[in-house]
């Protein structure tokens, strides 16, 4: 049923173009309306091999709706294929074809022989958001690109987090938990960003297993991978910032992936030295100002509201006032992560609402008390807020219109002082 | 056929605007208006006037934008109202640039800007069963959340295919909440010509918004995107007496309820100007200026000019010319001296294209393609449009004409084989691509970067500053590849349009 969308913080499930965009050389054909690529390409960063305005679209008029979109499908894509130089040429339905009736799959067929692969994936705007749009494309590569491999190579890990360019620190969080998987000795796969593209999609199933690092996107794709290669999946829900997340997260891939637990624990006793002589630096910093009070809320999607709720916790030491999941989760999912909230240091326990609805939040954060200015982490949406409430204010997930991130990361161990810049260079701004 | 059957046929083909309708016509209808062309500028021009012109479409083409994203963000740029998108999720995505874009513009005038831009998450279900009953709560909710002084309900090409009922659930909802409310008819699929969006924007305004007037004012309405020359230009029409209204973004809807009681209404922009220009000026009588537009020299003194003879204050007029020219043209000149023999290929909208290459033409560089977004057969008051005689006139050549609605790959075909000195865009995501093959551009987002004698002289220096230091583009485009298939650069651009659409 239609519902008030107030404060947008996720979008239709054709923005899942992004992760097509997201794999190098890889190329979106929408079967869609002129305007959707436009309306969808939000944030930094998408002008890359391929942009929005480069994509094929049927570009769906009258005509398509009263008659169907067939045959301009067709065309659309035989020319693609001849114009554009592409890897992999993947069609996305939007609204109109779907309504419309347009047999895609049936297209698709046709292409089949193609020098190039072509495949599609059905992401209709009213069928669901981007997050799962996201997993419906991971699964139409799966599904109709990958062959099963009988090579497995040992150590090699797929590795699997945020979507491609809606989550602003997708690219640095990427190559972050590739160092740290590096780090431990074993060989990190990831089909997304600089340097990679269809030759990673095609190691995918020679891995000797899949890290899904994110609590719940991505979860029915790595279990597809399992059910479709027999590769086993190492599901973390929570994205790893800064000492203490990261030493779990390397601890329990280490243990995952049978590596020596001495080995493991030298590579966390270093890396957590180095980390805390910079926290030691930076401690009065941290301690010593006027303006930061110890009660955060975080409002953003399921990974950075888990994610960052841990940090300011376990690390910082800041206390958890309610937090809020914007990303529409799906039911089932719902109650593991309501259990991951629970599980802080010193028994704290976080509550956490799932709740797409802007302006409730809103209400509900300005009938909070923080006993202090609040420190608020969000989207540009909550600037507004933020005034009101004279908060400390970081905008860290979609809609990010008012900063520019190119590659930094909030992931490891330099990604949790990154923050931790990122966090006061606000409160800088201000004496009291 | 009696002459007066013939008189009364003509009037009813010249009056395009309809205001007893809900839904504004598209372009297409109303201004003949196409989104596929090529040809040179005199072939076009002869077209138009034979009434041979006819659109062609294309056998392959990239993503574009809609008329919703035109007709939402306009309204959305009045501070005081409800935007509320008829659509699934990622048709109101746009909500969050757009608030964030308006909030620092009121910031920059001081004004509060209270607008929110929502929607209804169409989902599945919706398109099943309808969703007319959803849509009513989320009005009455979205009203009594934000009490805006007016609400605007989009329609989309979900809503529009499974058609909803919008109209009716406005009227329905008239009783009951008291500022105005207005269905804005804006499927994405209805007019291949996104401008199509801007008039379904007036039309709301026109229809819902705008009162009868009580008195005269002295003010001239001022059709824009983003007033970025709004203290340049309150003080040149300080000079005639007269105060500019820049609409819509900065304004509230009671300042909209007084546009019929204005002297006059000039738009910096053909495209954007015409439906609500032509539209009061046929139901208010506030007389439109339809010279060629304020931009280089040329433009911006005709425009002048016209605006004088409206106001009738044409001495003002020429006072303020002459002293402004004495400060601004010998700069201008200097500048243009080293701007003499530079080749330049440019894409805009409709009106732009072709007002720009008359300022480019003025600064001595020679155009040799204009790519038009769409182009408009004529406008709302029944002629062509005023630029396209100015350059028929005037080009010193007869330069090539693509009509390509951001057809990015038709325009990297064109550089490469044109190449020439600078390219010129106005729209996000077109005119990167032409630094990434190697060619200088400049990004004229702010529709005033050309306005006026400081304008100009502004527009000229950017250029010069431009051509003179190629690095950035010189070292992207060494460094990466091209989108585009070696095949490609080897056809002619045009080579896939297809016949004239009859």
């Amino acid at each position: 049923m239609a519902k008030i969308l107030d404060q947008p913080r996720y979008k239709c499930a054709l923005t899942a173009m992004q992760t097509v965009h997201g794999i190098t050389r890889a190329l979106p054909i929408l079967h869609s309306g002129p305007g959707c690529a436009d309306k969808l390409d939000g944030g930094a960063g998408s002008s890359g091999h391929f942009s929005p305005r480069v994509f094929p679209c049927t570009n769906i008029t009258e005509k398509e709706v009263i008659f169907g979109g067939e045959d301009r499908l067709i065309e659309i894509i035989e020319n693609s294929l001849k114009i554009i130089d592409a890897d992999i040429y993947v069609v996305l339905t939007g609204c109109s074809s779907e309504i419309v009736g347009d047999d895609v799959a049936n297209i698709v067929k046709k292409f089949k022989d193609s020098e190039k692969p072509v495949i599609y994936a059905s992401t209709a705007g009213f069928k669901g958001n981007n997050y799962l749009g996201h997993e419906w494309v991971l699964q139409a590569i799966f599904e109709q690109y990958l062959k099963p491999s009988d090579n497995k190579v040992k150590g090699l890990v797929n590795i699997w987090a945020g979507i491609p360019l809606h989550d602003p620190f997708w690219h640095g969080n990427l190559e972050e938990l590739e160092k740290l998987v590096e780090e431990l000795g074993l060989i990190p796969n990831i089909i997304f960003g600089y340097g990679r593209g269809i030759k990673n999609i095609d190691k995918v199933p020679e891995a000797e297993f899949n890290l899904l690092v994110s609590p719940w996107v991505g979860l029915n794709s790595v279990k597809l991978l399992e059910e479709k290669f027999g590769t086993p999946y190492l599901h973390y829900p929570t994205l790893p910032i800064g000492a203490f997340e990261t030493s779990k997260f390397l601890r329990v891939l280490g243990e995952f992936a049978g590596l020596d637990k001495e080995k493991v624990e030298k590579i966390i006793t270093d890396n957590e030295k180095k980390y805390y002589y910079y926290i030691e630096r930076f401690a009065d910093v941290f301690l010593e100002n006027r303006v930061m009070s110890k009660r955060f809320v975080i409002v953003s999607d399921a990974q950075y509201s888990l994610a960052l709720t841990k940090f300011l916790v376990n690390d910082v030491g800041l206390y958890p006032s309610k937090q809020y999941i914007t990303d529409d989760t799906p039911e089932e999912y719902r109650e593991d992560i309501i259990g991951y909230f629970k599980d802080l240091n010193y028994g704290l326990e976080a509550e956490v609402d799932f709740i797409p609805d802007g302006y409730l939040i809103h209400k509900e954060i300005k009938d909070t008390d923080f006993f202090g200015y609040p420190l608020i982490i969000g989207s540009s949406w909550e600037s507004k807020i933020a005034k009101e409430t004279e908060a400390n204010y970081l905008s860290i997930s979609w809609p990010v219109n008012e900063r520019l991130i190119i590659n930094s990361s909030y992931v490891g161990y330099g990604g949790g002082l990154k923050f931790l810049e990122d966090i006061y260079s606000v409160v800088l701004t201000r004496f009291n | 056929m009696s002459n007066k059957n013939l008189d009364v046929k003509m009037e009813v083909e010249f009056m395009t605007i309809n205001l007893n309708n809900s839904s504004v016509e598209t372009r297409e209808n109303r201004l003949g208006s196409i989104a596929g062309y090529n040809g040179d500028l005199n072939d076009l021009a002869n077209q138009v006037k034979c009434g041979t012109l006819k659109d062609r479409e294309r056998c392959f083409t990239q993503s574009s934008s809609c008329d919703a994203g035109c007709a939402l963000g306009q309204l959305a740029s009045i501070t005081d109202v409800a935007v509320i998108n008829h659509a699934p999720s990622g048709c109101t995505g746009m909500a969050s640039q757009t608030i964030v874009n308006h909030t620092q513009l009121a910031a920059k005038r001081g004004v509060p800007y209270t607008t929110v831009f929502l929607g209804t998450d169409m989902n599945e279900q919706d398109t099943v069963f309808g969703a007319t009953e959803s849509l009513k709560e989320i009005i009455i909710k979205t009203y009594q959340r934000y009490k805006p002084n007016a609400i605007f309900i989009g329609t989309s090409c979900v809503s529009g295919i499974i058609g909803e009922d919008v109209d009716s659930i406005v009227d329905e909802l008239k009783d009951e909440i008291p500022v105005p409310i207005a269905a804005v008819h804006c499927e994405g699929f209805k007019s291949k010509v996104w401008a199509t969006g801007f008039d379904a924007s007036d039309h709301a305004i026109l229809t819902s918004i705008v009162k009868l007037p009580k008195k005269k004012n002295n003010i001239i309405n001022f059709k824009n995107f983003n007033e970025s020359a709004r203290k340049e230009i309150i003080k040149i029409f300080a000079n005639f007496g007269v105060k500019p209204f820049f609409l819509y973004a900065n304004t509230t809807v009671e300042e909209l309820t007084h546009l019929s009681e204005a002297l006059a209404t000039v738009s910096i922009c053909g495209t954007l100007g015409t439906y609500l220009g032509n539209g009061l000026e046929e139901k208010y009588g506030v007389p439109y200026v339809k010279s060629i537009n304020p931009l280089g020299v040329v433009g911006f003194e005709t425009w002048l000019r016209e605006i004088g003879s409206v106001i009738n204050k044409p001495e003002d007029i020429e006072n303020y010319i002459e002293k402004e020219r004495a400060i601004y043209l010998p700069k201008i000149e200097e500048v243009k001296k080293e701007l003499k023999g530079l080749r330049a290929v440019l894409g805009m909208g409709a009106s732009y294209a072709f007002q720009v290459t008359r300022v480019l033409q003025e600064l001595g560089i020679e155009v040799v393609w204009v790519a038009s977004w769409h182009f408009d057969s004529k406008y709302d008051n029944g002629e062509i449009p005023p630029h396209l005689d100015y350059l028929v006139e005037n080009s010193p050549n007869n330069f090539k004409v693509s009509v390509t609605d951001q057809q990015n790959f038709e325009i990297l075909n064109i550089l490469n084989k044109y190449k020439p000195d600078i390219y010129f865009g106005r729209h996000p995501g077109t005119t990167v691509w032409a630094i990434k093959q190697g060619t200088a551009a400049l990004f004229l987002g702010d529709e005033f970067k050309t306005f006026g004698y400081r304008g100009t002289l502004d527009f000229a220096q950017t250029i010069l500053d431009t051509i003179k230091n190629r690095s950035f583009e010189k070292n992207l485009a060494a460094r990466i590849t091209l989108p585009y298939t070696q095949w490609w650069y080897k056809q002619d651009s045009s080579s896939l349009l297809k016949g004239v659409v009859e």
